[in-house]
């Protein structure tokens, strides 16, 4: 199975229901597969750290959420994350990489650098996948580890996962 | 014109019998408000996570669409989330009201002037971004007719009520946010509240 749909299988398994996130190339299968399936409430955002107050409403109202979006939104959602971690909102964030090994947006390398560093300076435990194959199983344990702990989990999937080595591929996709 | 409502007046009058209203308050002056009003396990206060007040009401209302959710935040906190009110336009919850209690100013820092002081209009952006109904509201008849809309009327609402700049005493809700979150899901969900978070 390719991994957005091991990904979508996953959130069904988890019994989540609400998805909030900021399109990424990398997750535009798995917005469509969000977007057809009725079980899932797929929310478009204006930006990454909504997506961290959509969780916690969510949350708040007994709905299991996950947050999709690339790395670059990480630097948007840091002061947010102190909700979750001082609230202990169970989250869930999967992120895909850009500015490592592939990047043709120069612009994009300095946050990607900073991702993980971010996270868990946050207070964020980060797995990450770097080939396809792992991403299904980090995610199941992401969830897992979200909604058993009470705490803030991240997966980041590798950009050469991804594989987009242009803008022209990028609008491709 | 200057303002006239007090926001403590404006507020109690807002939860009056608020029955089964689930609550959010923006972080500094709201919270402050909507504890002086009665703190109540049905209400979220944040202490945090500015800009956020807006989005935390419409998951909630999501998740709940039977109940009716109150977003009370203040401008600044509101302006620091403006996108949100395009979000809440495009999800479209019956359920979610949004009342920024506008005061113009930043009162927990210095009483510097938002936007709002200079003329921005957080109706106007509500109504742009598609809301079913958005008001300015400068009178208590209109927060009285606000208080029954936000209890039956389609939403998503949004009201923006102009308030004095009063500066008034702390009236603090707890601080432990794992408290806050645990009361209110045990309130609102029952014993589910915590089997649901066993189950993996």
């Amino acid at each position: 199975m390719p991994f957005p749909e091991e990904i979508h299988a996953a959130l069904i398994a988890a019994r989540v229901r609400v998805v909030g996130y900021v399109p990424d190339a990398g997750h535009k299968r798995l917005l469509e597969l969000c977007h057809a399936d009725r079980r899932l409430r797929a929310v478009p955002l204006t930006t990454e750290e909504d997506g961290i107050g959509l969780a916690a409403g969510a949350w708040l109202g007994g709905q299991r959420s996950v947050l999709l979006m690339q790395s670059s939104g990480v630097g948007n959602i840091i002061n947010v994350l102190g909700m979750a971690k001082v609230c202990r909102f169970p989250l869930l964030i999967v992120i895909t990489m850009r500015g490592e090994a592939g990047e043709f947006n120069s612009w994009q390398v300095p946050m990607g650098q900073g991702t993980q560093a971010t996270l868990e300076a946050m207070g964020v435990t980060v797995e990450r996948a770097d080939a396809a194959e792992e991403i299904a199983e980090r995610v199941r344990n992401g969830l897992k580890k979200a909604f058993q702990e009470n705490s803030s989990q991240a997966v980041l999937i590798a950009q050469r996962v991804i594989g987009i080595k242009s803008f022209q591929e990028q609008r491709n996709q | 014109m200057k303002a006239t409502l007090h926001r403590r007046e404006v507020v109690v009058s807002l939860l009056k019998d608020r029955r089964n209203l689930l609550v959010v308050a923006g972080l500094g002056s709201t919270a402050w408000d909507i504890t002086a009003a009665g703190d109540s396990d049905l209400s979220f206060p944040t202490w945090g996570a500015m800009g956020q007040a807006a989005m935390i009401g419409l998951g909630l209302a999501l998740a709940q669409p039977r109940r009716r959710v109150l977003v009370v935040t203040g401008d600044g906190e509101m302006l620091m989330g403006l996108g949100a009110l395009a979000t809440i336009g495009v999800q479209k919850p019956a359920n979610l009201s949004v009342v920024v209690i506008d005061n113009e100013r930043y009162g927990e820092t210095g009483m510097q002037a938002t936007h709002t002081a200079h003329g921005v209009d957080l109706a106007a952006v509500a109504k742009a971004c598609r809301f079913k109904k958005s008001i300015t509201v400068k009178s208590m008849r209109e927060v009285q007719n606000l208080r029954a809309a936000i209890h039956r009327g389609a939403g998503p609402i949004f009201a923006d009520i102009k308030v004095r700049d009063e500066k008034l005493p702390l009236v603090l809700p707890p601080h432990d946010g794992v408290l806050l979150k645990d009361r209110f899901r045990r309130a609102l969900l029952g014993k589910s509240a915590d089997v649901l978070a066993e189950k993996s």
